[in-house]
């Protein structure tokens, strides 16, 4: 049974400046040891830990103002109602965004990509016409685009990446026509850790008409994003990556689009009227927040937004700096390391992600050999098939850093995987 | 020697290897020995559909016992598979159905087995079982 009163007073004394240890101990599972080891968790690109307030915020609504939001007028749904809200007017602001009205709310990434290709689809895409993706996206920001255009009789074409995993933006001349309908671009790929020139596609898109999708999974967690000054037509990220609960994602879109697309489900609290006859949807946002809403998961947003606020500051990004360059100096200085998205030029557009094959070696035993020493990596195709062949490979090898991974853990990983190599070799 | 006491054998075995090192490295080692698995019998109908490591499956029967081949690109998996094969290689269709194949679990590899990490494992020990009952 959890101490509930002891909980609450805890969250209250949260620092304000935070160094990396302190930030560490915000993270209960960052204490933890697998395997009688101190565990390294360089899976962020996947999920990130949780810190205690998001843990303590989903158990403050769901054990104290449990209730459907948006509906009954009793003391708790108002409560929960309100957190909700609130979180909403959070995403906002971080993102920078007009209006509260252009944040909705969804299960993730997945589910805000599925929604923004099929309402858009049904309102824009017609038979013959073109949407673009890239060479670089994962399966949620391919797949619902191939059904959409399979719908619709549409045409997907895809914008490559050169061996080093640069999108090759220069193609876009050729790949932009007067059938083109949309572009989806990744902010950062899960697989590459390369910070795209999503500004420079943007504004070629838009001086052609064409609105674009930038998928923030990655992006929402590396970089600073203000909607309204990247001018994207639709921004979209799960919380999960950045620090809140599972479970939960941002749907940003400009007015203009979301008014002109029907609603992706219907039920619950989406609509104005209903009767047999016909029936009329509720304004934005409520029009795509069918059903009932994760509404404790996504009350976390509040103080996952909070943290990472925090978390950007000079001396810290300095920090992350230093462990993503030691780490890239240290995989580049291996012959038997092939790494895949090395920066050209400064290392100011990669990310502490470093995905790579090892000459001779299975990814699987390699992971399988770092996690019994405590180092959480991940192996496989990383979701992003396509990527995979392009670049002539089954698998790769991933280690992803997040603010909290210190220069000791990068350490240790080095010194692990050089380890495992030889055990392997 | 009965498949069960091969079994018990191999039990016995990795009961002496207390560290995970130790029993990765017999692993690697048992993988690193099977090298018998023709490059052109790599195909996808032989191919066992896994999450990360591919895994080929091939048998033959002689004198009313199944005999198996198998290969995967990578090692630990290789070295498990190797196991496996000892165990149940040339045996009967009958023998092979006794077994509960609880012996991945017993030699301490059970993580092996976790739904995420071994879907490759466990549709090879399906997939054995499956030639057995077609045979």
């Amino acid at each position: 049974m959890l101490n509930l009163q002891a909980y609450c007073v805890y969250t209250r004394v949260y620092v304000s400046m935070l160094t990396v240890s302190e930030i560490r101990n915000l993270f209960p599972a960052l204490s933890r040891k697998v395997y009688g080891k101190d565990l390294v968790y360089l899976d962020n690109a996947a999920t990130s830990q949780r810190p205690q307030m998001v843990l303590d915020k989903w158990l403050e609504i769901s054990a104290y103002s449990n209730a459907n939001i948006h509906r009954a007028v009793h003391r708790l749904a108002d409560e929960a109602t309100q957190a909700y809200e609130q979180a909403r007017d959070s995403v906002r602001e971080y993102l920078n965004a007009a209006e509260r009205e252009e944040i909705v709310f969804t299960s993730g990434t997945t589910a805000a990509i599925n929604l923004v290709a099929f309402s858009f689809g049904e309102a824009f895409i017609n038979e013959g016409d073109e949407v673009i993706v890239t060479e670089a996206e994962h399966h949620s920001n391919i797949v619902p685009w191939q059904l959409m255009c399979q719908r619709k009789k549409a045409v997907l074409k895809v914008l490559p990446v050169d061996e080093n995993g640069y999108l090759m933006v220069e193609k876009m001349d050729d790949l932009l026509t007067s059938r083109t309908k949309i572009l989806a671009v990744t902010h950062i790929s899960n697989v590459l850790g390369i910070i795209n020139p999503i500004e420079d596609i943007i504004s070629k898109c838009h001086s052609k008409g064409v609105p674009v999708l930038v998928d923030g999974a990655q992006g929402i967690v590396h970089c600073s994003v203000d909607v309204q000054k990247l001018d994207c037509d639709f921004y979209v990220f799960s919380g999960h990556k950045l620090y809140a609960a599972t479970g939960t994602g941002v749907l940003y879109g400009k007015r203009r689009w979301l008014d002109a697309m029907p609603p992706y489900m219907g039920g619950g609290e989406m609509v104005g009227n209903v009767s047999f006859a016909e029936t009329t949807y509720a304004p934005l946002p409520l029009k795509f927040e069918a059903g009932t809403q994760n509404f404790a998961s996504v009350a976390t947003f509040i103080p996952a937004l909070e943290l990472s606020k925090r978390l950007s500051n000079k001396e810290l990004e300095n920090y992350n700096n230093e462990v993503r360059d030691f780490v890239l100096n240290a995989l580049l200085s291996d012959s038997r390391i092939k790494l895949y998205g090395v920066p050209r030029g400064t290392n100011e557009d990669k990310i502490a992600l470093f995905s790579f094959t090892v000459q001779g070696v299975h990814h699987e035993d390699l992971a399988l050999i770092l996690d019994k020493m405590g180092v959480a990596v991940r192996s496989g195709q990383m979701c992003a098939e396509p990527l995979m062949d392009r670049m002539g490979v089954t698998g790769m090898l991933r280690a992803s850093f997040a603010p909290y991974n210190t220069m000791q853990e990068a350490e240790y990983f080095i010194k692990c995987l050089n380890k495992a190599i030889t055990m392997l070799e | 020697m009965t498949l069960i006491e091969a079994e018990n054998a191999i039990i016995e075995e990795f009961s002496i290897y207390e560290e995970w090192l130790d029993k990765y490295e017999y692993l690697i080692e048992l993988g690193k020995a099977l090298t018998d698995y023709p490059e052109e019998s790599k195909t996808d109908d032989k191919l066992i559909k896994g999450c990360q490591s591919r895994v080929w499956l091939d048998y033959k029967i002689e004198e009313g016992k199944i005999v198996f081949n198998a290969d995967s690109d990578a090692i630990i998996t290789k070295g498990i598979i190797s196991l496996l094969i000892g165990l149940y290689s040339g045996r009967t269709a009958q023998e092979i159905l006794s077994s509960d194949f609880s012996v991945v679990e017993k030699i301490g590899l059970k993580e092996n087995l976790s739904p995420t990490r071994a879907n490759g494992l466990v549709s090879m020990i399906a997939k054995i079982r499956e030639i057995a009952m077609a045979n």
